[in-house]
């Protein structure tokens, strides 16, 4: 990560180097997003019962759509790694469960559009995502497992209960529960 | 529009982890074009996921991973693909929003209405994934929803109209979930005809192949 600044987050300084790869094509800071993403990415796939060399190709092919799509990154909406992880998970319906993904389309007439945010929603998405996470950081063990085993196996919430041996009741709860607890600290919905 | 009716939590995680299968997506997707505020939820929830993204243990890479992926960037065209530019809105406001449009190519009136009974009318939605039953029903105004057997999950979302049961009312953009468990007979309200998706665990005849993905879904 030589091309990293000192003083500034990593967040920031990821959301820097993808700016760099969308604006200018910029290999030099698209070598150290691959640095950065690509074992993180690695271990992210293998979690979900592939094996190495299929998580190997899982990761390229995500990568690559990472320089193809550069353009439509936005660091008003999305933190660097958030998008990459959108990217990957997409890219691990495609090619390991070989799925559709429905998704709405910003561009459509019939897209209710997003209200002006308020004053004290303005707070940049680099700092959002950081609350986020020293959030679910400070979540009870037991609520923090359920998402983890969702997000990084990717298994719904009725999976996670049958893989923890737990109602599925007691999972719907864990979820609202650490939800409310991560909202809280952003101001979100409710 | 003020939407009063949202999905759980629990079905907005499935989706934003890609868990979800693609019939309850289309639900959650055509409600997402339509409530801002589910949006928000969302990219919330795919804030953790980049969260866990970030704080995973690195496994190794392949020693020529970069080279290869350096080597595919050269046959890529040199300028970037342009982001979306928003289209004006032209003409009026389709009933059908996107993904579902797109699915059934066209929008309401554009639709081969079968009869259903009752002055119903119903189109399948055709889904890659057999594991739900995807319908857009059409109920006259005033009158009751027909008879309709399902196991396990039904999500409804209404796109024209409106129909109320002993939950509620649920208008343009709300979205219901329901179990088996909840005896609601549903009435479309009287004034305009009643569009709605319907998804439900795919009919029983496909059971051999379904249980074994059906049941964890169910928790039983
Ligand atoms: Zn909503």
């Amino acid at each position: 990560m030589s091309s990293f600044e000192p003083g500034r987050t990593e967040t920031e300084q990821l959301n820097q180097l993808l700016l760099a790869v969308a604006e200018q094509r910029d290999r030099q800071a698209f070598r150290a997003l691959f640095g950065h993403f690509a074992p993180r990415l690695k271990a992210f796939v293998m979690s979900q019962q592939a094996d190495a060399g299929t998580a190997e190709e899982v990761v390229q092919e995500t990568m690559v759509n990472v320089w193809r799509k550069a353009a439509q990154f936005d660091a008003a909406k999305a933190s660097a790694s958030t998008w990459v992880f959108t990217i990957a998970r997409n890219m691990r319906i495609d090619m390991l469960r070989r799925a559709r993904r429905p998704e709405p389309d910003m561009n459509d007439p019939a897209m209710v559009s997003d209200p002006e945010p308020l004053a004290h929603e303005r707070i940049s998405h680099e700092q959002e995502a950081e609350r986020l996470r020293a959030a679910v950081a400070e979540l009870p063990a037991e609520q923090q497992e359920v998402l983890r085993l969702v997000f990084m196996e990717d298994i719904t919430h009725a999976e996670a209960a049958e893989r923890l041996g737990i109602p599925l009741g007691t999972v719907k709860s864990r979820i609202r529960l650490a939800l409310k607890r991560v909202r809280a600290e952003v101001g979100e919905r409710e | 529009m003020k939407i009063h009716h949202h999905p759980s939590d629990e079905l907005l995680l499935d989706y934003a982890s890609g868990a979800l299968g693609e019939g309850w997506s289309l639900a959650i997707a055509t409600h997402l074009a339509l409530c801002p505020a589910c949006r928000r939820a969302v990219a919330g929830m795919e804030t953790l996921g980049g969260g866990f993204l970030t704080s995973v243990a690195p496994a190794p890479i392949g020693d020529d991973a970069l080279d290869i992926v350096m080597a595919r960037l050269d046959a890529e065209p040199q300028e970037p693909a342009a982001a979306p530019v928003a289209e004006i809105p032209r003409g009026a406001e389709p009933v059908l929003p996107q993904p579902l449009r797109g699915y059934l190519g066209g929008d309401a009136g554009d639709l081969e209405w079968r009869r259903l009974g009752l002055g119903a009318f119903q189109v399948p939605v055709a889904m890659e994934d057999r594991r739900t039953s995807v319908r857009l029903l059409r109920i006259p105004a005033g009158r009751p929803v027909p008879e309709h057997s399902h196991r396990g999950l039904e999500l409804t979302l209404v796109l024209r109209g409106a129909f109320s049961d002993a939950t509620g009312e649920y208008k343009r953009g709300d979205f219901q979930e329901a179990d088996d468990s909840l005896e609601h007979r549903p009435h479309a309200a009287p004034g305009e005809d009643c569009i709605c998706l319907a998804v439900t665990d795919a009919p029983l005849r496909f059971s051999s192949v379904t249980a074994r993905i059906v049941q964890p879904l169910l928790g039983i």
